[in-house]
């Protein structure tokens, strides 16, 4: 295949995986944060001790977790139809790649919070704080480095998730490197395809890197 | 200001029962800066814990300023907390935060409109010395900066009652003597009543109107400083005195106040009596001096040279 060739799809490969990537790490965070904040909150020695929601909302994470991505994808196939209509599309694809994403992102924000010092919590108790102000003006903030850091491990995720996600019918450069370089035998494109997928994912980690760094130093 | 009685903190640990705090009465009065000396493990922190409910007490209850927390509701129990400051062994910032933003976090929880807030901010920067530091984050700071900072924070609320969990612990000696010189002059300037908690004596003896001696979760001895020091078999007194253990017959003379009367010599002279000085310690403490001294007295009237001592007001124990 000649450049000329390979750019066109190269360019509508990459804008459906970062469609995709984008999309799902908007609903990933939108669902996660509040997971992580919940299994936290919820712990023993947490704002709102519950041991019998923490361990079922534990449990549910640790379901999303064990799943393999490429057979959660297919058996939440029912699901994906019933929320976007139809299982075959970027849109589509956003579906389970949240679910898969969602409850790793959740495990990441818990460990950023943990290492909120208790000392600090309790001085914000002290001063007559409330849970919601402890949580949006003590936990959040003070964890900004680690929950950065943990939304570029799960973007990285998003986008290895991604390239799955084009088996089923997502597209995106995973579903252009298994149709051209592998079905194919375009070993051109192929090589081209993973430099683009090391690139993004380069990109990504040095920025999240970048921007963890900034706040930490403060 | 506080008053603490009936008191008992009991964990669960394992299906275990620790008694952290097994039954303590305490009376801080207004404008007093009142010491509970103990070794780590004796409950002082849970203590100091239960007395803004950071920790619920088992049984017993706690007032502040009249008010009966251990009676409240929560929202109005936070509304009372927004009234007693607290301060930190590790100063538990915020590091996200700049100088300036950590003082204003309580002014927050209050509601205080933003204008209000920048006024309060600047004047309580002022108070403790850091208006120059206002933009800093917390990791630029000094150990007694960041006190500072914590103690610029703790008085936002305007309250009447500070505690100090440690405050000190962590600091090098002579950031320490300054951080007391501080809480010293807030005690006196704006009549704030300081509950304190520390194991360090010399923290007792820079500050401390009185002091409650606490052991296994038990108050062993309170009260103001110079009763204490005066009272038979004070463990204060011991600490604060450390003399080798008294042979049998050896004499412990204690005062309080009365450092610059020559009794030694008076007894010498009045009752024919030889002095024999095995040790003894001077301190200034809660504004008085105050000292022990150990003697070995023998011949002449040695018993109504005894008997005169304990007239003059100073309290003398004999090893038995």
């Amino acid at each position: 295949m000649t450049w000329d060739e390979m750019s066109p799809l190269l360019l509508e490969a990459t804008g459906q995986t970062a469609q995709m990537v984008v999309w799902s790490t908007l609903f990933t965070v939108l669902f996660g944060l509040p997971l992580g904040i919940a299994l936290i909150v919820t712990d023993r020695g947490g704002l709102l001790p519950s041991p019998t929601l923490n361990r079922v909302l534990g449990l549910v994470v640790n379901l999303g977790r064990s799943l393999p991505f490429i057979v959660l994808m297919i058996a939440v196939i029912p699901l994906t139809r019933l929320i976007v209509g139809t299982t075959i599309g970027t849109f589509a694809a956003v579906v389970p790649l949240t679910l898969g994403a969602a409850p790793f992102f959740a495990r990441l924000v818990e460990t950023a919070l943990r290492e909120v010092g208790r000392d600090t919590v309790q001085a914000a108790q002290a001063m007559g704080a409330g849970r919601g102000t402890i949580i949006g003006k003590v936990l959040l903030p003070e964890a900004m480095p680690g929950l950065v850091a943990g939304l570029t491990v799960t973007v990285v995720a998003l986008i290895s998730y991604s390239a799955m996600a084009g088996a089923i019918g997502g597209g995106g450069l995973g579903d252009l490197a298994i149709r051209y370089g592998y079905q194919r035998f375009e070993t051109t494109l192929m090589v081209v395809t993973v430099v683009v997928l090391v690139v993004i994912v380069q990109v990504v980690q040095t920025l999240g890197d970048a921007v963890a760094r900034r706040l930490a130093r403060r | 200001m506080i008053d603490v009685s009936g008191l008992r903190k009991v964990y669960r640990d394992r299906g275990r029962e620790v008694v952290a705090l097994g039954g303590v009465d305490l009376r801080v009065r207004e404008g007093e800066i009142f010491g509970v000396l103990g070794q780590s493990g004796a409950g002082k922190s849970t203590l100091l814990r239960c007395v803004n409910l950071l920790e619920r007490p088992t049984e017993g209850t706690v007032s502040v300023a009249g008010q009966e927390l251990t009676a409240l509701r929560e929202g109005e129990l936070r509304r009372a907390r927004q009234r007693i400051g607290m301060i930190h062994q590790h100063f538990a910032l915020l590091s996200s935060r700049t100088v300036a933003g950590n003082v204003a976090f309580p002014l927050e929880v209050m509601g205080v409109g933003r204008s209000e807030r920048a006024r309060r901010v600047a004047e309580l920067l002022e108070l403790v010395g850091l208006t120059d530091k206002a933009g800093a984050h917390p990791a630029q700071l000094s150990g007694g900066q960041k006190q500072r900072v914590g103690i610029a924070r703790a008085l936002a609320g305007n309250p009447s009652v500070l505690l100090s969990d440690e405050a000190t612990s962590a600091l090098d000696p002579a950031t320490t003597q300054s951080i007391l010189a501080l809480l010293r002059t807030l005690n006196r300037e704006l009549g704030l009543t300081i509950l304190l908690i520390t194991h360090e004596m010399h923290v007792v003896k820079g500050i401390c109107d009185s002091v409650a001696v606490m052991r296994d979760g038990l108050i062993e001895e309170s009260g103001a400083i110079p009763e204490l020091i005066a009272r038979p078999g004070s463990r204060l007194a011991a600490e604060l005195f450390p003399l080798p253990r008294p042979e049998a017959g050896n004499v412990t003379i204690t005062f309080t106040g009365q450092a610059d009367e020559p009794v030694v010599s008076e007894i010498v002279r009045k009752f024919d009596v030889d002095v024999n000085i095995l040790g003894g310690a001077l301190e200034e403490v809660a504004g008085v001096s105050a000292g022990r001294l150990r003697v070995r007295l023998t011949g002449g009237e040695r018993q109504a040279a005894l008997d005169y001592l304990t007239e003059r007001g100073l309290l003398v124990e004999v090893a038995g």
